[in-house]
């Protein structure tokens, strides 16, 4: 119980910051419909629908990134990182708040990108939505640790697309799937599989990236 | 270490030796077939670093033992050099069987190529953090990832795309001839030793010029 209200407080945290200060959700935005325009640009006239549903989840990956390198901007101002490590929580905590936070602005993304792509290109199915809150889940969780990671490293922004990309393959994978499949229940049970695993692992092992 | 070194040449010599001149030619390939002997050797090998890395990573996560941040390391880069050359001979393969260097139908050179990226951003990773347990834990959890990796995007490949890789093992044993699987083993036994040479090369190099730079800021350097 006492880990819950952890969680909801650091959680509420990042929502109460990025409600103030408004640095990283309008960006996010404003990026995922550009990309979307630049992409009706990109494809050959005559493209068909499946080319457009494959760079709806480019759009959203890429979208995801740049909150993803915000993500720990915060923290990392004035040590505050050091502060809630040493603060008398599950260092788990802190990372599962970070991921609820960046998945409620992930939602947020989605609700603006999947109108935008149904007036834009193509007609949004069920399965894709499902596929896009599956895969946001998997983005969270492999995202927040591999950008706590980064936050830790020189180069920063520079090194996070490089870490998180290769990761986000099969999240790729599962949502065009979903997105364009006669059999979308496979690749929804397969980013099922993927959030799972990749959630335990995150959670296991956070403590040991923000601790020496 | 030199026995183990001339051990490991003649292995290899012997290798190529059954590849080239013991083993039948393949009726169906010809002498492109006989790239098997070091292109499946070699991916395993690679396999057999990822997961010795992370099995090092695992210890120094557990024990807190820095020696095994310099282990998990050197297996990595081995892993990643030997990924490299899975590439190479399978696109070599590749293009003598199907007339492609790169085919996205096979499954398993797509896969190394994610776990290329993987390990190549892994090296980028951990020459950008300062050195110390941060650097060694920070990099022991990546390694962790990579060999979840593995499954998860052998599962993810092999559910975006056809399968048409020729595949030898299946659950009925080795689809080949008993020299032929001969040959495929002393390369097999070949390449894995030459791996555990260059990893205990690598590693006491490494841990020389650590041993040299302690010296040198005890001496005030």
């Amino acid at each position: 119980m006492r880990y819950a209200a952890d969680v909801a407080t650091l959680a509420r945290k990042d929502l109460q910051l990025e409600l103030r200060a408004r640095d990283t959700l309008p960006a996010m935005l404003l990026f995922v419909v550009s990309t979307l325009v630049v992409f009706h640009f990109a494809l050959p006239a005559g493209a068909d629908e499946l080319a457009a549903q494959g760079l709806l989840w480019l759009a959203l990956v890429f979208t995801a990134l740049l909150g993803l390198a915000r993500s720990w901007a915060p923290e990392r101002e004035s040590a505050a990182l050091d502060g809630l490590v040493l603060a008398p929580c599950d260092r788990s905590a802190i990372w599962l708040a970070k991921a609820a936070s960046t998945f409620v602005f992930l939602a947020a993304i989605a609700l603006v990108a999947l109108p935008a792509f149904a007036a834009l290109f193509a007609p949004v199915t069920w399965e894709t939505v499902a596929g896009v809150v599956l895969a946001n889940v998997g983005i969270c969780a492999v995202g927040t640790l591999l950008a706590a990671m980064a936050a830790a490293s020189r180069t920063r922004e520079l090194v996070l697309p490089l870490l998180f990309l290769p990761l986000a393959i099969p999240l790729v994978v599962g949502g065009v799937g979903a997105s364009v499949s006669e059999e979308p229940g496979r690749f929804l049970a397969f980013l099922g599989l993927y959030d799972g695993v990749f959630a335990i692992l995150c959670w296991a092992s956070f403590e040991y990236v923000v601790s020496e | 270490m030199p026995a183990l070194a001339l051990g490991a040449a003649a292995l290899m010599g012997l290798a190529v030796v059954f590849a080239f001149f013991v083993a039948p030619q393949d009726a169906d390939q010809g002498i492109s077939q006989r790239i098997f002997y070091f292109h499946v050797p070699i991916a395993l090998t690679a396999y057999a670093c990822f997961g010795w890395g992370a099995l090092k990573a695992l210890l120094l996560l557990w024990r807190k033992d820095e020696r095994y941040d310099l282990e998990s390391y050197v297996a990595i880069h081995q892993g990643t050099i030997f990924g490299a050359l899975t590439l190479a001979t399978g696109s070599i393969w590749a293009k003598a069987s199907w007339g492609h260097w790169w085919l996205w139908s096979e499954n398993q050179l797509v896969l190394f190529l994610v776990l290329f990226l993987f390990y190549s951003a892994y090296f980028m990773l951990r020459f950008s953090i300062e050195e110390g347990p941060r650097r060694a834990n920070i990099s022991a959890v990546y390694a962790l990832f990579g060999v979840v990796l593995i499954p998860v995007s052998f599962l993810a490949i092999r559910l975006a795309e056809n399968v048409i890789h020729p595949t030898v093992f299946t659950r009925e044993g080795p689809q080949m001839t008993g020299t032929m699987f001969l040959a495929f083993c002393v390369a097999w036994v070949g390449i894995t030793t030459l791996a555990y040479t260059l990893y205990r090369v690598e590693l006491s190099g490494k841990r020389l010029d650590s041993n040299l730079r302690d010296l040198r800021e005890a001496l005030g350097g």
